[in-house]
């Protein structure tokens, strides 16, 4: 079969059997042990990731195991739907469960912000930032996600929340660079290392969280605490990021994947 | 002078861990008051309303005046030994495995002559002060003490199988990252415990008072989070077998009545610390301590819940965690069932407002973190098991005595709409 008749399909899939796309996994294990974001002691707070065996090949069940976990909508690996903002919460089809399943697949482009990150805990990706990659990498095509590499997926323990006295040390973008990718270039949807899509020190912007108040704003997703972002090119891969399909969800913890195209190294 | 206690040495692994035995557990339904006092490390006796004859062993009715008016009344404590024995052998497997074993008769000075056991520094003839405490039967006894204190009295052998003393014994403290929680560690180890575990729940969040916790002699930290199953199993295996006294700091409290709260996240938060947290501990730690409540002079000997005395009767201003904390003090009661027969004393210290910050906006008085913790290292030293710490529990235990009822009502009524 020549490549003409074969369908996009079953190229994809002879490419995936032939080791030439990759699947690349950019998720954190949900483990009880994962840090979640830490508000305010007087708000609500994001419910950890925990397990309890309903059996296990024991008197509770002898041939199976299995477990209930407990988690928040947003613990570990996790898509934020626009309802999850006050932004957007007036928006249509813009809870987990009513978001049109096409954006779960779509391009994405990295913006390597590691080095400065390295430097600068606090670092913020700006329009200028963003400007400056588009002039090596092109312009960041309408529909993709981007997503903002850091390499913060690789720190662990207390120095991934990065918390002090006068709260969370992280990178994040502006309310600028947000505005820039939504008006500008038509983005699905923005996704970090971090815990969250904006800088540990987001409160104190303008907007407050402007990566939450503007992409939720306007109708866009969000995706974090994502990892492995170091083994994807800085374009030409595809995300995969399906949340669950949750009755008027906020978001959910899901499997992220990218397919990256390994042909041509 | 009593032997002084030794460091024990390290467990022979070759060694089957002996079984607990227990001293007779039989006692008429009377004499349980007595139990129950000696449990709050009180010695109570009936005394008759009527001629005020103070009565013992425990009677349905006055044998002076016949009266049936008999009730428990703390009774002086003084009294003299008039004749005592050393024994050298018993039927009973707990006192042959004990043997020798003092006990005497004293002659109360509140009337009574009774047999109790006797302290190995106190002569004979010689003046002493009577104590009740719970047993490994869990059976309120007598046992008399010199009336000074003489070198070592701690240690006497007879007077460690009613107490929990620390010395010398391993600890698990379940939450360090409260002031409380490193409070009771720095206590341990003044009370002289080889070594004090310390549960860190997060460690992904720092927590202050870290630096000096470190610093405490025989402190290990170690990843405990009672609201995380798998942590507190894990905990468990790894040193389970060590958990000589379990002392759970761990606590979730939020102000709120049902109706203040917005859904039940936070009440499950509560749940989760307070009644599963206790829960997850019981099931993973218990079994080991159950089986090892005779296991040489570092037995396991005690679980202590520091329990809100709201636990008692709802306090509405912190309403559900009261609720919270009234199951946990339910659960508590089901613990001493689960001991029963394995000399573990379930050790509940119901105290009123703490100093920190989820209480910080309540008037004084209130208890401190150091408070709480020395009178837990009291009550393990003295083997008390029911303790009330601060002016607002103990007002609250004694209208619960009382009358629940009528403190039902005053709790309500007093605070209706306030809020925190």
């Amino acid at each position: 079969m020549s490549m003409q008749d074969a369908s996009a399909l079953q190229v994809l899939d002879g490419a995936l059997s032939a080791g030439e796309i990759e699947t690349v996994d950019l998720t954190h294990t949900l483990d009880p042990d994962f840090p979640v974001i830490v508000l305010p002691p007087e708000f609500g707070q994001c419910a950890r990731f925990r397990v309890e065996e309903v059996s296990r090949y024991d008197e509770r069940g002898p041939a199976w195991y299995w477990r209930n976990f407990s988690c928040s909508e947003h613990t570990g690996t996790h898509f934020d739907a626009p309802i999850h903002w006050i932004s957007g919460k007036d928006l249509p089809d813009a809870a987990v469960d009513s978001i049109p399943p096409t954006a779960f697949v779509r391009p994405v482009c990295v913006i390597d912000c590691s080095a400065e990150s390295a430097k600068d805990e606090d670092f913020l990706l700006t329009e200028e930032f963003i400007q400056a990659w588009e002039k090596t990498h092109g312009d960041i095509p309408a529909g993709s996600w981007v997503l903002m590499r850091t390499d913060w997926s690789k720190r662990s323990g207390a120095e991934y929340l990065n918390m002090r006295e006068d709260g969370a040390h992280t990178p994040g973008p502006t309310g600028d660079a947000i505005k820039y990718m939504v008006e500008e270039r038509d983005i699905i949807g923005f996704g970090t290392e971090t815990v969250g899509t904006d800088a540990g020190q987001a409160t104190h912007l303008s907007p407050p969280h402007p990566a939450h108040y503007l992409l939720h704003g306007a109708g866009r997703y969000g995706l974090q605490c994502l990892a492995n972002l170091d083994s994807l090119p800085a374009t030409g891969a595809i995300l995969v990021c399906p949340p669950l399909k949750i009755k008027n969800g906020s978001g959910s913890p899901l499997r992220v994947l990218a397919l990256v195209d390994r042909s041509a190294a | 002078m009593a032997d002084p206690l030794q460091r024990p040495a390290k467990k022979d692994p070759q060694k089957r861990t002996t079984s607990p035995t227990l001293p007779p557990f039989a006692r008429s339904r009377k004499a349980v008051a007595f139990t129950a006092a000696a449990a709050e490390g009180r010695f109570a006796l009936q005394v008759c309303d009527e001629c005020e004859h103070v009565t013992y062993p425990p009677r349905e009715v006055c044998p002076k005046c016949w009266s049936m008016e008999l009730n428990w009344c703390d009774v002086e404590s003084g009294g003299a030994l008039i004749a005592a024995t050393t024994l050298r052998t018993s039927v009973n497997t707990y006192f042959r495995e004990r043997m020798p074993w003092r006990i005497g008769t004293v002659q109360l000075d509140a009337g009574p002559t009774v047999l109790a056991h006797i302290h190995g520094d106190v002569e004979e003839f010689a003046r002493v002060t009577i104590i009740a405490r719970t047993d490994k039967s869990g059976q309120g006894v007598m046992l008399a003490l010199p009336v000074k204190e003489t070198l070592n009295m701690a240690d006497d052998r007879q007077l460690r199988a009613l107490t929990c003393n620390p010395k010398y014994r391993r600890a698990l403290v379940t939450d360090g990252r409260t002031e409380l929680g490193q409070r009771m560690v720095k206590a341990l180890a003044d009370a002289g415990a080889s070594r004090i575990f310390v549960g860190i729940a997060e460690e992904w969040r720092p927590y202050s008072g870290q630096d000096a916790l470190l610093k405490i002699p025989g402190v290990e930290t170690m990843p405990l989070d009672v609201t995380n199953t798998i942590s507190v199993n894990e905990l468990a295996a790894e040193m389970g077998d060590k958990a000589d006294i379990l002392i759970n700091t761990a606590e979730y409290v939020r102000p709120g009545s049902a109706m203040d709260r917005h859904g039940v996240t936070l009440a499950r938060d509560e749940m989760e610390t307070n009644y599963f947290g206790l829960m997850r501990l019981i099931q993973a730690f218990g079994p080991g301590m159950r089986g090892r409540g005779a296991d040489g002079e570092n037995s396991a000997c005690a679980w202590v819940n520091l329990l809100s005395v709201y636990a008692l009767s709802n306090w509405p201003v912190y309403g559900t965690t009261s609720a919270s904390q009234a199951a946990a003090l339910s659960l508590s009661q089901g613990l001493r069932a689960d001991f029963a027969g394995s000399g573990v004393k379930v050790i509940n210290v119901l105290f009123g407002p703490l100093e920190e910050s989820w209480r910080q906006p309540l008037p004084p008085p209130k208890v401190t973190p150091q408070r709480l913790a020395d009178t837990v290292i009291h009550a393990l030293t003295e083997g008390i098991e029911n303790v009330t710490l601060g002016p607002v529990a103990e007002d609250v235990v004694r209208r619960y005595k009382e009358d629940p009822f009528v403190l039902e009502r005053e709790l309500t009524q007093m605070h209706a709409g306030m809020t925190i």
